[in-house]
């Protein structure tokens, strides 16, 4: 426990949990379509305001976990009620919060049946993402992991698009299916270290079989999640399925669970399993990357090419963790943030034509540059964003990863620089057909009188804030995890040096 | 004295009163719900107060003590529970619900007695009480199609309830040959004389067997989908629930039994358990009736409660007391909701599910949450029973057997979810809306609240079962 500073006082985390699900309790209650929407957007904005004061507390000169509660849960089997923040959970905690209002926003009026029940799932989504970047007790982290695939499930189920069946049911199962040994796994490392307490479970030299053992399942659940190639699959059909904030959610906080999980646990728990097995990892973050740039490419439908694009900017992350030096890692993290912003932005904007041609057609789509111009300016910083274009958020992510990758391995930084550019092509394609498109455009006038109102521009400037945010100054976020990479850093060069047998044969 | 076996008393009182009004001329269906729910309730409370009671009666063949007082407890809930889930009898005639409630009581105080009983003449006896009583209530189902399906059912569950029945009194003549007592507490040391003849184990293995068949575990489990599909809802709602309680606690006494080295007996209920868990989710998922679907989760679930027993030592025992009670719970949530869903008794399919979160909201809800807790999906009790029981069995070294347990409940979670896709996600396309009462909504979110309460809050419930089981051992 000596790994936690425990905050006395207000439980902040707790609190944070507990107050969403509080609010979807009375909205069980009181179902009133208006209140409903008032009632969530007021829920989800005093969580954010209340997250914010995480940073103002937040120690940044030590990589342990902080704002930590401790409690007694199950003491027969050792399980506790663990909460903490440490560099790395606790931007994922941010963004968590802070993505959640403007979901609700851009739901305002897309969502018009079930409206109360809708707002539900959303808090009850909350409550698990924030209880799960917050975990601690691998118990409780498991609780919120599979707990999520219901409200998951329910918004893509309800509220999805002609094929919801087919792509809510995928999503659901190949995201259990993924994780069962997961669980076996978290249960053999307890027999191990007779505790579910996550920081008591890293760094400990158990055998190098028991350790690829775990660590296989490890991968196999969070590489679902994140999704890598070739376990993306499920992902285009319940991105293009899910109503907007569902896929907002599902690109911006659930991807994020499979990189966080890897860097939380396959490193720490399973550092000799990870040197060993990260050269195939790179192999299949590369594959990932030139696949999701390369499909990107062909799509037709816009949500489509926003999901595989999604593929492509998740291999970028997996890269820049398994390259395992403090440059990459910290790459990955935020790039794990550009993504959440940015292609949460994009989603966010697709949605908008959506909800004002009914098609999410490229070529219904083409040349509305003309009629709607707030529009497509908050697109054109979004595409830009999104293929790293310098001064904007992704390139600092995209640059720190190859910067490291190069540092560790030349040909694999070579072999990643065509998926940059893939990404420059799909996406400026993109661009050009709304913006421009040809000379025989669909008549788009009718969409004149229907540029953003205020209550869209108020979903998008803040993603657009952070966008330049992150490009222009990414200090601040830098400095909130770098000593937590640091420190997972350090220890696995440790470890490293420990066993140089299994050393010689990283990266060959 | 009376004292400690009040909860029995009880129910016999109530066997008595539905056998007094069934000489009545004008049967009154309100007067009859009520008092059956009323016994319901008195006898729950009964369970409540004997909780701490210890005695041993009628020449020591009678056993009270925290163990047999908890799971009479466990049984006087799903009894309150079933009575309330199924109080409107839609497809009993009135003519006959006196004797239904006659018998159904009859079968409880066979289950009650069942627990306490720790002789094996008593425990034959309390067991085909509690069988012969379940066996009428099956041919009680009125004959709608014509097709005289109840029939079927009532004849296919006395043969098989008679086979495993002779291959238990087989066993317990083996038992007696081998120790000359019908004791249980002298049976122990008797068997450990004997423990390398494999007649011991055999004879132990024979008596098992009449309690796998209760419990419904592979291969045992023949009788499952057509009981299931040609009682009524509310009959299968019982006979899908409580005496699994009742036969769970038997499991637990006789595996204490078993002499010397028990690596046979954990292989054999190793592979059982595997095949019934495979066997029950691969034919679950093609099933379109919701009662025979809820019949093969349930033999899947039978397999997973034996990584519990395999254990062989007290926090399994225990795992698998907070699992069978879970799982009753579940399942009479999800029968509640088939028998208010149902309109004039019959058979529903999946499809007739279909809409029902606008049709009754509330309903929707519990078929939800049970069937997510069926599934094992956190924070519900069917999640945290699976957990300890995985946990428990990789303590003891079985990993393969956890990690192809893992894998079910990888393949079970489709079937579930097919159900709850209709209750949430589809149109009512004209389907009429449910009306339930007052009594059946408290019960409802008091079913909802115990499946998530004690799956978020076990360490109590699994402290009590847990001395419990070391009262016994």
């Amino acid at each position: 426990m000596d790994s936690l500073i425990i905050k006395e006082g207000f439980p902040l985390l707790s609190f944070l949990i507990f107050f969403p699900l509080a609010g979807a309790v009375v909205l069980l209650f009181f179902n009133g379509e208006k209140f409903a929407r008032y009632w969530t957007l007021a829920i989800t904005l005093i969580t954010a305001a209340f997250s914010i004061s995480l940073i103002t507390g937040f120690d940044t000169t030590t990589a342990k976990f902080q704002f930590a509660e401790v409690h007694n849960w199950i003491p027969q089997l050792n399980i506790h009620y663990i909460l903490g923040v440490d560099g790395i959970s606790i931007l994922m905690v941010l963004l968590s919060t802070l993505i959640m209002p403007l979901c609700i926003l851009a739901s305002w009026r897309y969502i018009k049946t079930r409206v109360s029940q809708f707002m539900f799932s959303m808090l009850i989504m909350e409550v698990s993402m924030i209880g799960l970047f917050t975990s601690l007790d691998f118990v409780l982290f498991w609780v919120f992991w599979e707990f999520m695939l219901i409200p998951m499930y329910l918004l893509i189920a309800v509220w999805g698009g002609p094929r919801k069946d087919y792509a809510s049911i995928k999503f659901f199962i190949y995201t259990l299916a993924g994780s069962v040994f997961l669980l076996v796994a978290i249960i053999a490392l307890y027999m191990k270290t007779g505790t579910f307490f996550i920081p008591d479970m890293m760094w400990h030299h158990y055998s190098m079989t028991f350790q690829i053992l775990v660590f296989l399942a490890f991968f196999l659940a969070f590489a679902i999640k994140v999704p890598m190639f070739p376990f993306h699959t499920w992902l285009p059909a319940a991105h293009v399925e899910a109503p907007t904030a569902g896929s907002v959610i599902l690109a911006s906080v659930l991807l994020k669970m499979g990189a966080y999980g890897m860097l939380r646990f396959c490193l720490p728990i399973t550092p000799q399993a990870t040197f060993l097995l990260a050269p195939y990892i790179l192999g299949l973050s590369i594959a990932g990357i030139i696949y999701g740039g390369f499909t990107a490419l062909a799509q037709h439908d816009m949500k489509k090419l926003v999901a595989y694009s999604s593929v492509g900017h998740m291999g970028f992350v997996t890269l820049g963790i398994f390259v395992l030096n403090i440059r990459s890692v910290e790459g990955a993290i935020i790039q794990m943030l550009n993504h959440g912003v940015t292609t949460g932005a994009l989603f966010l904007c697709v949605g908008m034509i959506y909800e004002r041609t009914h098609s999410r057609e490229l070529r219904a789509a083409t040349g509305i540059g003309r009629y709607m111009p707030w529009y497509v300016t908050f697109l054109t910083f979004f595409a830009l964003s999104s293929f790293g274009f310098p001064g904007t958020n992704s390139f600092i992510g995209e640059f720190l990863i190859l910067a490291g990758t190069f540092q560790a391995n030349k040909f694999l930084a070579l072999a990643a620089i065509p998926g940059a550019v893939l990404a420059a092509a799909y996406m400026l394609r993109m661009l050009q057909k709304i913006v421009w498109g040809g000379t025989n455009n669909p008549d788009q006038s009718y969409l004149k009188k229907h540029d953003l109102g205020i209550r869209e521009i108020a979903t998008l400037a803040p993603l657009l804030l952070f966008v330049f945010w992150i490009g222009l100054d990414p200090q601040p976020f830098l400095d909130l995890m770098h000593h937590s990479v640091v420190n997972l850093i350090n220890q696995l060069n440790f470890i490293q040096q420990q066993a140089p047998h299994v050393a010689s044969a990283f990266m060959r | 004295m009376a004292m400690a076996i009040l909860p029995e008393l009880s129910l016999l009182t109530a066997v008595l009163a539905f056998f007094v009004l069934s000489l009545s001329k004008d049967l009154n269906s309100e007067q009859i719900k009520n008092t059956a729910v009323g016994f319901g309730f008195v006898t729950l409370f009964c369970t409540v107060i004997s909780l701490h009671q210890q005695a041993s009666m009628f020449f020591g063949s009678y056993q009270v003590d925290l163990f047999t007082q908890l799971f009479k407890l466990m049984i006087g809930l799903g009894l309150f529970f079933v009575l309330i889930a199924g109080q409107n009898l839609k497809d009993i005639e009135l003519s006959v619900r006196p004797e239904y409630y006659m018998f159904f009581f009859l079968s409880c105080f066979g289950l009650m007695t069942l627990v306490s009983s720790v002789e094996l003449i008593t425990l034959f006896v309390s067991l085909e009480l509690s069988s012969f009583a379940l066996f009428l209530l099956v041919p009680m189902r009125s004959d709608q199609q014509g097709l005289r399906i109840q029939m079927e059912a009532g004849i296919k569950y006395i043969l098989f309830g008679v086979i495993a029945s002779g291959f238990m009194l087989y066993g317990m003549s083996y038992i007696f040959g081998l120790t000359g007592t019908t004791y249980l507490k002298d049976i122990l040391p008797g068997l450990k004389n004997v423990a390398s003849q494999p007649a011991a184990l055999f004879a132990v293995i024979m008596v098992l067997v009449g309690f796998f068949y209760k419990l419904a575990l592979f291969p045992m489990h023949f009788w499952v989908p057509d009981i299931y599909q040609g009682a009524s809802n509310e009959t299968t709602g019982f006979v899908a629930t409580v005496p699994k309680l009742a036969a769970v606690a038997l499991l637990i006494r006789f595996v204490l039994l078993v002499p010397g080295d028990a690596h046979i007996l954990i292989t054999l209920l190793i592979v059982l358990a595997l095949c019934s868990m495979f066997y029950g989710n691969l034919i679950a998922l093609v099933q379109t009736d919701v009662k025979r679907m809820l019949g093969f989760s349930g033999i899947a679930h039978a397999g997973f409660i034996m990584l519990g027993l395999l254990t062989m030592e007290a926090s399994g025992y225990a795992t698998a007391m907070y699992y069978i009670v879970g799982y009753v719970f579940m399942n009479i949530a999800c029968f509640m909701v088939l028998s208010n869903v149902s309109q004039q008794g019959e058979n529903l399919a999946i499809e007739d599910l279909n809409g029902l979160h606008k049709r009754q909201p509330l309903l929707a809800l519990v078929l939800a949450v049970s069937l997510f807790a069926l599934a094992g999906i956190p924070p519900f009790i069917g999640f945290m029973g699976e957990f300890m029981l995985l946990t428990g069995a990789l303590r003891q070294g079985y990993l393969l057997l956890v990690i192809l347990a893992a894998v079910n409940a990888g393949i079970a979670i489709y079937y579930y979810l097919s159900v709850i896709r209709a209750a949430y996600t589809t149109d009512p396309e004209g389907r009429p809306d449910v009306q339930i009462d007052g009594l059946t909504k408290a019960a409802g979110v008091i079913l909802m609240l115990l499946i998530a309460l004690m799956g978020i809050l076990p360490s109590r419930i699994v402290a009590l079962a847990d001395s419990a089981v070391r009262a016994i051992m």
